[in-house]
């Protein structure tokens, strides 16, 4: 798609919460993303999946401003975030398994800490509703790094919503849950989603949570965008029987995918 | 820039502080034993010179200046190393925190922190071996704010070489003050020294501050001039401590160096 034809599109179409076009990175002769372009829409969930060293994390901390692309435009809600990184990135927010909240704070000092960087007004209302809602009000005052894994990503979802992001980019968020707590944390978000008014991108390795979150998928590999369309349908479309089986296709045979990316 | 994002800079070192005694202790320890012991030192100097000179305004007023300066560098450097011990860069970065109200943040922290420090310094200094301050007279303020600005743009420029260099770096950094006192003119005029190292005291604001004090204990004229020139040369090197700092930001952030600073790989 046209570069210009496709930022017009994300500035005339309010459901457009994140925008990404041509995103290329590349580290001296190595390309982690290459051309890559896609469109996360309000109440949506995109699952970015690939195999490892694809370019999920890449692009992700791409659209996070910590990493600068090497060409390519990243616009959050229309706010282009090269020219107003404080603005785009006020309306983001994220949960990644390899960032958790420094360990020598509590629950609490960590959530009124991100919460006063993201100016959330109206901030100790918020942060109870949180602490409620990931069942962390017996742990308001214990130090995050004592707490188990499972508990220390209960905050950093408390943290990835003290803003109520229009964009929540959430990096394997699931990772380190037993499958019920996992389970209850998808159906919370699947609620946001739903409810509220922002769209998420969410990477994960367990196909059977992408197929049950995603409202649609886009394989990555070798930082391209190999394939895209709804998780439920795409295994039939490509003549497999499960998500998983046609993640494993897609990783082992990329090549047989290329003529299809975007 | 939001002051709410500065405050919260603030606060989570407030909250470190609380937590931690280990954290607190340094604040006052070490700059409290110097002052014990160049108390003792000027004391005993006293009594084996000329009965003219009094060492404790000379030479324990320049430990306290000197220590003051340290806390106030080192006050910026802890407060950004929290967020490097801690592999925090990537929840602190990915908001929209400016570097301007980061830096902000960690200005304002090293005002508190240094000046809990100092505080104590001047408690002991004047209570247990008489240091009078009114001997430096009004100059103590302009003394004490040059050595503040120094303190400030060599904290943020500590900052900047830990960002580029990464983690391991930090012990390049505490030992900055003691590598650059022989140059300063602490406890010695900038004369004694030889003309290489005198140009490198001439760009140091503190070398004017302690020449200045020196000159006041001993009842000489002392050029307002040259503090004039110690505060505009603080102020330039905070600018281009700041401009390094925001200079090595945006290449970690071009480079992918701040991701990997959390992130064990870019995937």
């Amino acid at each position: 798609m046209n570069v210009h034809v496709a930022k017009i599109n994300a500035m005339s179409d309010p459901d457009i919460i994140l925008s990404v076009r041509k995103l290329r990175k590349q580290y001296s002769a190595t390309v982690a993303v290459d051309s890559v372009s896609f469109d996360v829409r309000r109440n949506e969930i995109v699952g970015l999946l690939g195999p490892n060293g694809a370019g999920k994390t890449t692009t992700i901390n791409m659209i996070l401003g910590v990493l600068e692309p090497s060409a390519g435009e990243i616009e959050i809600e229309g706010i282009a975030l090269a020219k107003q990184r404080s603005r785009a990135l006020a309306r983001t927010n994220f949960a990644a398994v390899y960032a958790p909240l420094p360990g020598n704070m509590t629950v609490y000092q960590n959530l009124r800490f991100f919460g006063l960087v993201y100016d959330v007004a109206e901030l100790n209302t918020r942060i109870e509703t949180l602490l409620d809602q990931f069942e962390l009000r017996r742990f308001r005052d214990t130090k995050c790094g004592v707490l188990s894994s499972g508990e220390q990503t209960r905050v950093s979802l408390a943290k990835a919503l003290l803003n109520a992001p229009q964009l929540l980019l959430l990096d394997e968020p699931t990772a380190s849950l037993d499958p019920a707590t996992a389970q209850d944390i998808r159906r919370s978000i699947r609620d946001i989603a739903t409810h509220g008014s922002g769209g998420i991108l969410w990477t994960s390795h367990n196909m059977y949570e992408v197929q049950d979150v995603c409202d649609r998928v886009l394989f990555l590999s070798h930082g391209r965008i190999l394939l895209e369309g709804n998780p439920k349908t795409l295994p039939g479309e490509h003549g497999v029987a499960s998500l998983e089986e046609l993640f494993i296709s897609l990783a082992r045979e990329p090549l047989a995918y290329a003529e299809n990316g975007r | 820039m939001n002051p709410r994002r500065i405050y919260a800079i603030f606060l989570r070192q407030f909250y470190l502080l609380r937590s931690s005694p280990t954290r607190v202790v340094p604040l006052f320890a070490w700059v409290a034993i110097d002052i014990v012991l160049w108390g003792f030192i000027a004391r005993y100097l006293n009594t084996v010179s000329s009965p003219s000179h009094d060492f404790v305004p000379s030479l324990l007023g320049a430990v306290l200046l000197w220590d003051f300066f340290t806390r106030v560098m080192q006050g910026v450097t802890i407060a950004f190393f929290e967020d490097v011990w801690s592999r925090n860069f990537l929840n602190v970065f990915a908001t929209p925190l400016s570097i301007s109200e980061y830096v902000t943040g960690l200005v304002l922290t090293s005002i508190v922190t240094s000046l809990i420090g100092l505080v104590v310094m001047l408690i002991l200094a004047t209570t247990v071996f008489g240091l009078s301050f009114f001997v430096y007279g009004v100059l103590l303020i302009p003394f004490v704010a040059v050595l503040f600005l120094f303190g400030i743009a060599l904290g943020i420029f500590a900052s900047a070489l830990v960002l580029r260099l990464g983690p391991a770096s930090e012990w390049l950094v505490w030992p900055i003050p003691a590598l650059l006192s022989p140059f300063a003119a602490v406890f010695y005029p900038l004369s004694v020294l030889p003309h290489w190292m005198q140009w490198i005291g001439y760009v140091l604001p503190p070398s004017y501050v302690f020449e200045g004090m020196r000159a006041v204990v001993a009842g000489q004229s002392f050029s307002s001039a040259s503090l004039l020139i110690a505060l505009a040369l603080a102020l330039i090197q905070i600018v281009l401590a700041y401009l390094c700092f925001s200079r090595v930001y945006r290449s970690a952030v071009r480079s992918g160096l701040l991701a990997r600073y959390s992130a064990e790989s870019v995937g």
